[in-house]
């Protein structure tokens, strides 16, 4: 029963078999993590170069001649079973070897590598300002809750939310770019391995518009997550032992606060992933996405193919990540009942 | 035992029940506060314009009638495009598809969705695991390049982006639902149905569906804004209707050229998608808020949650 | 202030002591409010009693705590005096101000426990949360004082407030495990209440070793550097305790501290907090809903009714002799575990601040109501020296009638068993891997009532689970009507089925919110037999007629009723089959005390009339004496004692059961009730 330990003490040795609950969640998620990648790799290989008209009619459109059409088949290898297809695409993947795009010729290593890097670099700095407002303007809204800084926040959130990127890009463009104040440049243009850094003027628009679409989110769980949490039995109890009105909210409620936010806030990253295909096409910021759009118009099969792998392993990633954070904020889940 | 007057009792019980549409209920409640009225007045306006847009259009939107980025006049109130179409009517002809478009993918996504979640959650077990893996991977995939996938390679159909866009509905809706489910399933009324034996078909769809109105009424909104976010920026990407036909997105990407010279070649299309995501927005926690109560925690997270998640795809 | 209560402003009294000399209604003006606040301090604002009686107030005052028996301690050394306490609610749209509490006044002295007994809704956990002064959300206080040592609480700087908590003034929350911080460590917890302790680091070490020795749990490896979910529910409760006395607090207020907690540990937590308080000399606050544990530990008891003391006085003379017609009520659907008795619980419930009836509070569901009682709040009458007072004109007659226990035996020891109609022999149950239920074998004679009795983990549940093929993982042999019974629900027969029905624990859970009563009831019959429209209509309304529910309720949904009527209507569900064995599992735990005997009551009534089996599964062991003919007792998934009600009850064999019994709080606390 209950009371067992307190009047046995001899009973309950610490821990009768230790338990890893990092490790072990680590595993389980980098194992589905790969069978993901696997399933999605296939996926995208089927998508791309089985279906129906194949690839290469696709790719030449109109201007297939049956001669042309040969020898493209012959280029991507499409005259072998489909499994050996496949195989040879994954392992040559894999080895480095992203094959070369079928529009410029170029190897879709010297195509994407740089990219990476912007893309990252946009993504990053939109992510963590946009989760330093929304965390902190979730916690300021919750600890004044239903004052007019709060209905106000809350209004702002609602209209903003799901609001198109390429409208609120379009909205800033039109505000600090092109109509009313000459601020920074409608378009984030850059040659081809300049650093990001080297111009900030250039990412500011960028960035801004990711992060007017992310805040919100964060923003509406941080502020629900805190009110739950302000409103919960253990800050009441918190309350009634006397504690101060600071350490009520920064020790008794943040902690259980923060760990829903953190599956926003991860979530908020895999948007940045979808977000950055159509900011990157507005201000012409040569990044990824930039290169997915261009790929998509020209059937760039290769290139498309690496795109969307790059952005489900992202995916993966940023899954394990978010993880490992919460199960480090949420003691019930990693401490295991004795 | 049952006088005339219990039978009696027991018909206007039957008109009670009819009375008691959760669906209907909760839409009047919605449209009762002061956000479900602004948002239903705003997305009512939008979905007007659009609807009958085409009919009040005063010049054919691919008709070339005056000079390209042309000002504002009293013939062009908004001006002329990047070809010197007429921009009021190539607003008023560029809205219909994109409604239309974005319901049949919500359709097809919340259905779907719902589908599986409460199959996942009812039936538990293998089917749960399998279902949610599935979704799991289609998650994989963000919600616009999963898209992108599909038009490279068939082009940019419209069926297509339907098919693609309900699909990556699929995933959230279906997590959603099961959470949703899973719990009335715990309930004791589920398991009183079960142990009278009955099939399994009824007891979903007397027991447990019936509970899930309101979940599945959040949902519903909140797909319909995704859907139109993502059909109109591959519209504006170029992947939705080709040109020359009229559509918002497109006209955005067109006409931003000229943003200085014409600026309503942008700004109309601009505004008027920002009124209908706003107005969805408004109204869809209006019904959240109408149908789960009014500041509990669960709506805001819940709609938070999901609406991140979906955004996510 | 209504003109209604500035009237009946003589009727204030200071609780524990009857504040007037005289019963009648009439001879209100000469009451006294609160005595000691008066007498310490200059009147503070707020609705203060009509300031003309003060002078006279304190003289009687010190008077009446004199006569009032209530320690020796003179007037000026209670150490809480609530005094004329109201608390509102907040306006919100479409409704008006309405009280949560009002005229409340009591004190408590150091070294004493009042007890404050009142069912849900009573505003009971206001009351608590109140003595620290703070108030839940879209609640205010309305106005009154809350002195403690002399000290008005109400009226005091936040600062100072934030200081008195915890410091002078303690709570102990009903739910600890909701209670305790889920992300910070027990040592955290603990010290930060005692980092305004006085001393240095080295003084606030010591204390906390002391202290988890005083709670009990110092014996525990390593719990300051556990988290709360770590630990069971009994140490979490010890760790608030711990939390509590802490500073060594000037009061304590325990909110429920014990619910959810199994007979034992319930125990051993209320030796620790009666030794605490006793030794520390702390006053104490207990609330519960349940009497039996206010009357193990209360010296004096406060019964609270729509937010008003119904009745005050020492423990042992409102268990004795109650005043109020609600105490009274009470009183008498508390089940006893000496004696068979039959448990008869009040009618109707409880009305919601907003809501309720003109005149006395109680009245709609009284007795002894009177025209009179429509007529304006009743004042608080006093009907002993020991300062005991109710709320009620007929006080004095109520006191004057005879014990409001014991109306007989409520079953006859049956004498022969019948057949038995379920037959288990052997049956182990598996959850996962491991073996929850071990050879269990029992019968259920046709027509009796079988009570399973076990605290939470014995398996109970899922015996009641596998019985009726929800929980298909087990093995054995169980014989229904002399056929076997197949595993799940799947493979049983329709007529099977049928005979056997299950009404399961937590009525908010059973009944489906989007389906009427009438709905709802109709459903099994639908499954299972083949009637025209109105032959089902009828048996609906006979069910309903059966479970003592009106018929108009074939139109109301589940969230228009209360628990009881929700309980009542699963309980149709179940009768419209006509079955022959119902199992009920727990079917009372979440219904207050008064609608549980009303329930029982049902049932036995409905246990005779249809000649139903029952499988009664209960935690609450006297209940079992007020409904069963035979009893099973489980611990760790095994029976360890089966027999009739009268012998295990009355001579256990088995060491659990002894303990068990040892355990139960009784209803009486001193001689015999």
């Amino acid at each position: 029963m209950a009371e067992v330990t307190v009047t046995a003490p001899v009973a309950s040795p610490e821990r009768p078999r230790k338990a890893h609950p990092f490790r072990d969640v680590l595993v389980r998620r980098l194992g589905f993590g790969l069978l993901t990648l696997i399933i999605v790799s296939i996926l995208v290989f089927a998508a791309t170069q089985i279906l129906p008209g194949n690839a290469a009619s696709a790719v030449l459109q109109n201007t297939a001649t049956p001669a042309r059409l040969h020898a493209l088949e012959l280029q991507m290898h499409l005259n072998r079973p489909a499994v050996a297809q496949y195989w040879s695409w994954l392992t040559n993947l894999l080895q480095g070897k992203l094959g070369t795009s079928l529009v410029s010729g170029a190897s879709v290593t010297s195509l994407i590598g740089g990219r990476i890097v912007n893309t990252a670099v946009l993504m990053l700095l939109s992510g963590v300002i946009g989760t330093v407002i929304g965390v902190g303007l979730g916690m300021l809204a919750a600890a004044r809750r239903d004052s007019w800084l709060d209905h106000g926040l809350s209004v702002i959130a609602l209209a903003v939310t799901a609001l198109p990127e390429f409208v609120v890009a379009m909205g800033l463009v039109v505000f600090f770019a092109a109509l009313i104040w000459h601020l920074f440049p409608a378009v984030s243009v850059f040659p081809p391995g300049a650093s990001p850094w080297s111009s900030p003027s250039l990412l500011v628009l960028p960035v801004a518009t990711l992060v007017i679409v992310i805040v919100p989110y964060t923003f509406r769980m941080m502020r629900a997550a805190m009110v739950d949490a302000l409103e919960s039995d253990y800050v009441e109890m918190a309350r009634l032992k006397g504690m101060s009105r600071w350490r009520v909210l920064a020790v008794h409620a943040l902690p259980n606060a923060i760990a829903p936010t953190i599956q926003v806030i991860g979530l908020n990253f895999l948007y940045l992933a979808g977000g950055v295909v159509v900011v990157e096409y507005v201000f012409n910021y040569p990044g990824l996405g930039q290169a997915l759009v261009n790929a998509v118009s020209d059937r760039d099969i290769p290139t498309i193919q690496f795109i969307v792998l790059l952005l489900a392993a992202f995916y993966v990633a940023v899954n394990i990540v978010t993880d490992l954070i919460s199960l480090a904020a949420t003691p019930r889940r990693r401490l295991p009942r004795s | 035992m049952a006088s005339t007057a219990a039978l009696e009792v027991l018909k206007s019980a039957g008109r009670a029940r009819a009375r008691r549409r959760e669906w209907a209920a909760v839409l009047s409640r919605t449209i009762r506060t002061p956000r479900g009225a602004i948002g239903l007045a705003i997305v009512g306006l939008v979905v007007l314009i659009a609807a009958i847009g085409p009919a009040l259009a005063r010049y054919s939107s691919t008709q070339f009638v005056t000079a390209p980025f042309a000002n504002p006049s009293l013939k062009f109130p908004l001006g002329g495009d990047i070809l010197g179409r007429d921009v009021l009517s190539r607003t008023l002809d560029g809205g219909w598809e994109l409604l239309l478009m974005a319901a049949a993918a919500t359709l097809i996504g919340v259905v779907g969705g719902a589908i599986c979640g409460v199959c996942a959650a009812y039936f538990g077990g293998i089917w749960d695991t399998v279902i949610m893996r599935i979704v799991d991977i289609v998650l994989a995939f963000p919600q616009l390049v999963f898209a992108l996938l599909l038009v490279s390679v068939l082009g940019p159909k419209i069926w297509l982006i339907i098919l693609a866009v309900g699909i990556s509905h699929l995933p959230q809706v279906a997590r959603v639902t099961r959470a949703a489910a899973l719990d009335v399933c715990e309930r004791d009324f589920v398991r009183a149905a079960q142990i009278l034996g009955l099939p399994a078909r009824q007891v979903v769809r007397k027991e447990v569906l019936p509970n899930l109105t309101s979940v599945l009424m959040v949902e519903l909104g909140l797909r319909l804004t995704y859907s139109i976010l993502v059909i109109a920026g591959l519209s504006f990407l170029g992947f939705g209707l080709q040109p020359p036909a009229a559509s918002w997105g497109l006209m955005i990407n067109e006409n931003r050229i000229g943003l200085v010279a014409n600026p309503w070649g942008v700004l109309a299309p601009t505004l008027l998608i920002a009124a209908l995501t706003i107005g969805m927005n408004t109204l869809t926690d209006a019904v959240a808020r109408a149908s789960l109560g009014v500041g509990r925690r669960a709506d805001d997270a819940l709609l938070t949650g999901i609406s991140a998640v979906g955004a996510a795809q | 202030m209504t003109g209604d209560d500035a009237v009946n402003s003589g009727a204030q009294t200071s609780g524990s002591e009857a504040a007037t000399d005289t019963e009648e209604v009439g001879a209100a003006t000469e009451a006294i409010p609160a005595p000691r606040a008066a007498a310490d301090e200059t009147p503070a604002a707020g609705p203060e009693p009509a300031a003309g009686d003060a002078p006279a107030d304190t003289d009687a005052s010190a008077g009446n705590a004199a006569a009032a028996g209530n320690g020796s301690a003179a007037a000026g050394q209670a150490r809480l005096t609530v005094n004329e306490l109201q608390v509102l609610r907040i306006p919100a749209r479409g409704r008006g101000t309405v009280d949560v509490l009002d005229e409340v006044s009591f004190y408590v002295q150091p070294g004493e426990v009042l007890g404050l007994v009142g069912e849900s809704g009573s505003g009971k956990t206001t009351m608590a949360l109140a003595l620290l002064g703070h108030v839940r959300r879209g609640l205010v206080i309305g106005g009154g004082r809350i002195s403690i040592d002399g000290r008005d609480i109400l009226r005091m700087p936040r600062r100072e407030l934030q200081r008195l908590r915890g410091r002078q003034v303690a709570y102990v929350p009903q739910d600890p495990s909701s209670a305790l911080n889920p992300t910070l460590k027990i040592g955290t917890q603990l010290r930060e209440v005692l980092a305004s302790y006085e001393g240095d680091q080295k003084a606030r070490d010591e204390r906390l070793t002391e202290m988890l020795a005083e709670v009990g749990l110092s014996t525990i490896p390593g719990i300051l550097n556990k988290y709360p979910h770590q630990l069971s529910g009994g140490q979490q409760q010890r760790v608030g305790l711990a939390m509590a006395f802490a500073c060594r607090p000037k009061l304590i207020v325990l909110d429920e501290p014990t619910t959810g907690l199994d007979v034992t540990t319930q125990r051993r937590v209320l030796e620790t907090i009666r030794d605490l308080c006793k030794t520390y000399r702390v006053a104490a606050v207990y609330i519960s809903h349940d009497l039996a544990v206010v009357a193990e530990i209360a010296d004096h008891v406060a019964v609270m009714y729509a937010g008003r003391l119904a009745e005050i006085g020492p423990a042992r003379e409102v268990f004795e002799t109650p005043a109020h017609p609600y105490s009274r009520g009470l009183l008498r659907s508390v089940p006893s575990l000496d004696r068979s008795r039959v448990l008869t619980g009040l009618a109707g419930h409880p009305p919601r601040p907003g809501n309720r009836p003109s005149g006395c509070f109680f009245q709609p569901r009284c007795e002894f109501a009177l025209p009179a009682c429509e007529q304006g709040q009743p004042p608080l009458v006093r009907v002993s020296d020991s300062g005991h007072a109710a709320r009620c004109i007929r006080a004095v007659e109520v006191v004057g009638l005879s014990q409001p226990t014991g109306s007989g035996a409520a079953r006859p020891d049956s004498a022969e068993a019948e057949a038995a109609l379920l037959d288990v022999r052997d049956l182990s149950a598996t959850y996962g891997n491991a073996t929850v239920l071990h050879d269990l074998t029992l019968s259920v004679p046709g027509q009796q009532c079988v009570a399973v009795v076990g605290m939470s983990g014995s398996g109970k549940t899922t015996l009641a689970r596998c019985l009726v093929g929800l929980h298909p993982n087990w093995s054995g042999q169980v014989s229904f009507a002399g056929k076997p019974l197949s595993r799940g629900v799947r493979r049983r027969s329709n007529d099977q089925l049928r005979r056997i029905q299950y009404v399961s624990q937590n009525p908010y859970l059973s009944l489906n919110p989007r389906r009427t009563v009438g709905q709802i009831i109709e459903q099994p019959l639908a499954h299972f037999e083949k009637l025209s429209a109105r032959e089902r209509q009828e048996r609906v309304v006979d069910a309903l007629t059966a479970a003592a529910l009106r018929e108009s309720f074939v139109d109301l949904y589940p969230d228009q009723l209360s628990g009881g009527e929700r309980q009542r209507v699963a309980i149709a569900r179940a009768l419209v089959v006509q079955p022959d064995l119902m199992v009920c599992d727990e079917i009372t735990s979440a219904l207050d005390v008064s609608v549980q005997a009303a329930i029982v009551e049902l049932l036995r009534g409905l246990q005779a009339e249809r000649g139903l089996s029952l499988i009664f599964i209960t935690h609450n062991l006297p209940l079992v004496r007020s409904i069963a003919d035979h009893v099973v007792v489980m611990n760790g998934g095994r029976i360890c004692e089966a027999g009739t009600v009268t012998q295990v009850l009355e001579d256990p064999q088995d060491a659990y059961t002894q303990q068990l019994l040892a355990d139960v709080p009784k209803m009486t606390p001193v001689g015999e009730g």
